[in-house]
């Protein structure tokens, strides 16, 4: 399979410095903490968001974005990817994030379309899970 | 040490250079550049006799008369010859075939399209180390059974199959007997004037031979006989249409006659190369091997590391070139179907990387792998929530995911 040069490039950036890019897990109980874990082991691919954030006037901004993926390496990329796009955005925002932009940003070939629309609903739901603790 | 370092024998196997030596001899105008076919001049007698020599040396690795062989352009189309040539010249006899769920797509997709003309066909299940017992091929015998056609040795996981029963089934029975030998040449010794196989595919390229040439041993004595599919000049006694690639056979010839004489030793030194591979590996928490330990040809090791997906190992691995039975690495989007014939959880097929030892694997090369596979390993775990869910004793299979 040829992957362009962003998903190696991702990949292994996020395998070798996996602290740096946002590798890791908070305790989902936590009230600023949201959590969106899509996909399933069978299918081969399972995308655990975090979202941590905090409210600014009437406003909910992601401060901090952390993840774990389980699947191919376009799956990694495409999380790893995930947490340049959503630290610092409002939830609103947040929620206006395409599979498209994900599959753009890192020149996804057809084949892997699905990482990325499962890294959209990961969004969705981590987006989800927090709006229901306000 | 050179990188990328090539752990995919069982996909292909490198010339070897005394192979390319013979090869260069039948191509210029200075070398045995003659068809073979030419009756009525030196070059072309020159070229027969390489081509006849080459017969004798594919032969005697096989133990059968030289006469047997009918040179194809490799195991795929041996394959098509003896199934489709057998099924088609025999179906007055009854239309069953048998075969199995792990074959090679080579027999599965030429048993669909006999499917398709009205052909029945069995597919038999292998039991969980990836083996088929004889006793299942027995049980599916009908009065319509002409043909059973099964691998000596599977691609993926290496496991041995007992030819040498199913043979003695099939001919009590007056059925035909195909065997796909693509992998098992130079690994498993064949004997063919003992066993009771009236067909077997040969490749050249996993022997170490060059691509595009192969063969298919059709038996004298009882005579099994064959519909061609590929007509033209009558070639190969009419079962095989074509001018006959004299470098190619040549190749797979010397290929074949290095393998003979060397095979013992090679595989004793494989094996030993491959047992210290995995003796380093299965120290790794969670790892499974695949197919039978035992009843196993020298140079395969199928892996599943759990917990992680072998198309993310597999490019955590760069310099390292293996295959995998995730979907991942298909256009299909499902894990190895020979993987999960053997009933092998789905995430587990997944997680399958198949490393495969050969004639030129160095001590060295596995040295420096099992270092990089544990690194890769311990890297993509942390990565892995499923690790993490394992780590914390969640059950996985109690989770209620949500696929896609």
């Amino acid at each position: 399979m040829a992957y362009s040069k962003k998903v190696l490039d991702k990949f292994e950036k996020t395998l070798s410095n996996s602290e740096g890019s946002g590798v890791g897990r908070w305790n989902p109980k936590e009230k600023d903490i949201g959590t969106g874990m899509v996909g399933a082991p069978a299918c081969g691919d399972v995308m655990r968001l975090q979202i941590k954030c905090e409210s600014q006037n009437n406003f909910h901004v992601i401060k901090d974005v952390k993840f774990k993926t389980y699947g191919c390496g376009s799956a990694i990329a495409s999380s790893s990817e995930l947490v340049d796009m959503l630290v610092g955005k409002t939830l609103e925002e947040a929620k206006e994030i395409k599979n498209k932009d994900i599959a753009e940003a890192l020149e996804l070939p057809a084949i892997k379309i699905h990482c990325s629309v499962l890294a959209e609903d990961s969004i969705r739901q981590a987006v989800k899970d927090y709006e229901s603790k306000l | 040490m050179k990188l990328p370092i090539y752990f995919d024998y069982a996909s292909t196997t490198p010339v070897d250079p005394r192979v390319i030596k013979k090869m260069h001899e039948c191509l210029s105008m200075e070398g045995n550049f003659g068809n073979p076919a030419s009756r009525s001049h030196v070059f072309g007698w020159k070229a027969e006799e390489a081509v006849e020599t080459a017969r004798s040396l594919v032969a005697s690795l096989v133990n059968c008369d030289p006469r047997e062989v009918v040179w194809t352009s490799g195991a795929t189309e041996s394959d098509n010859l003896a199934i489709k040539g057998a099924a088609k010249f025999y179906k007055e006899r009854g239309n069953h075939i048998i075969t199995s769920k792990i074959e090679h797509k080579a027999v599965l997709d030429t048993c669909r399209q006999l499917e398709r003309e009205g052909f029945e066909v069995t597919y038999l299940d292998p039991d969980k180390t990836g083996i088929i017992q004889p006793h299942k091929v027995k049980d599916a015998i009908t009065e319509k059974t002409i043909l059973v056609s099964l691998m000596h040795v599977n691609n993926e996981i290496g496991v041995i199959n007992d030819i040498e029963k199913i043979g003695n089934i099939t001919r009590s029975k007056g059925i035909i007997f195909h065997v796909d030998a693509a992998q098992s040449t130079g690994k498993v010794a064949i004997d063919l004037k003992k066993l009771e196989v009236d067909l077997m595919s040969f490749s050249s390229h996993k022997t170490y031979g060059p691509k595009g040439i192969g063969a298919l041993y059709a038996s004298r004595k009882p005579r099994v006989r064959l519909e061609a599919q590929i007509h033209g000049g009558g070639h190969e006694r009419g079962m095989r249409s074509g001018t006959l690639p004299t470098h190619q056979i040549v190749g797979m010839g010397e290929a074949f006659r290095i393998s003979k004489e060397e095979m013992i030793d090679e595989n004793i030194r494989i094996k030993k190369m491959r047992d210290r591979f995995w003796q380093e590996l299965k120290n790794i928490e969670e790892v499974y091997l695949n197919g039978d330990t035992e009843q196993k040809v020298s140079g395969f090791l199928n892996v599943s590391f759990n917990f992680i997906e072998g198309e993310s190992l597999m490019m955590a691995l760069k310099d390292i070139a293996v295959s995998s039975g995730s979907a991942c690495t298909s256009a299909s989007l499902e894990p190895s179907y020979v993987l999960r014939a053997l009933g092998m959880k789905d995430e587990l097929a997944h997680s399958s990387i198949r490393f495969a030892v050969g004639r030129f694997t160095s001590d060295e090369e596995i040295e420096y792998t099992v270092n990089i596979v544990k690194t890769a390993v311990i890297q993509l775990r942390e990565l892995s929530p499923l690790w993490d869910m394992y780590k914390d004793g969640v059950d996985l299979d109690s989770v209620e995911w949500v696929a896609h």
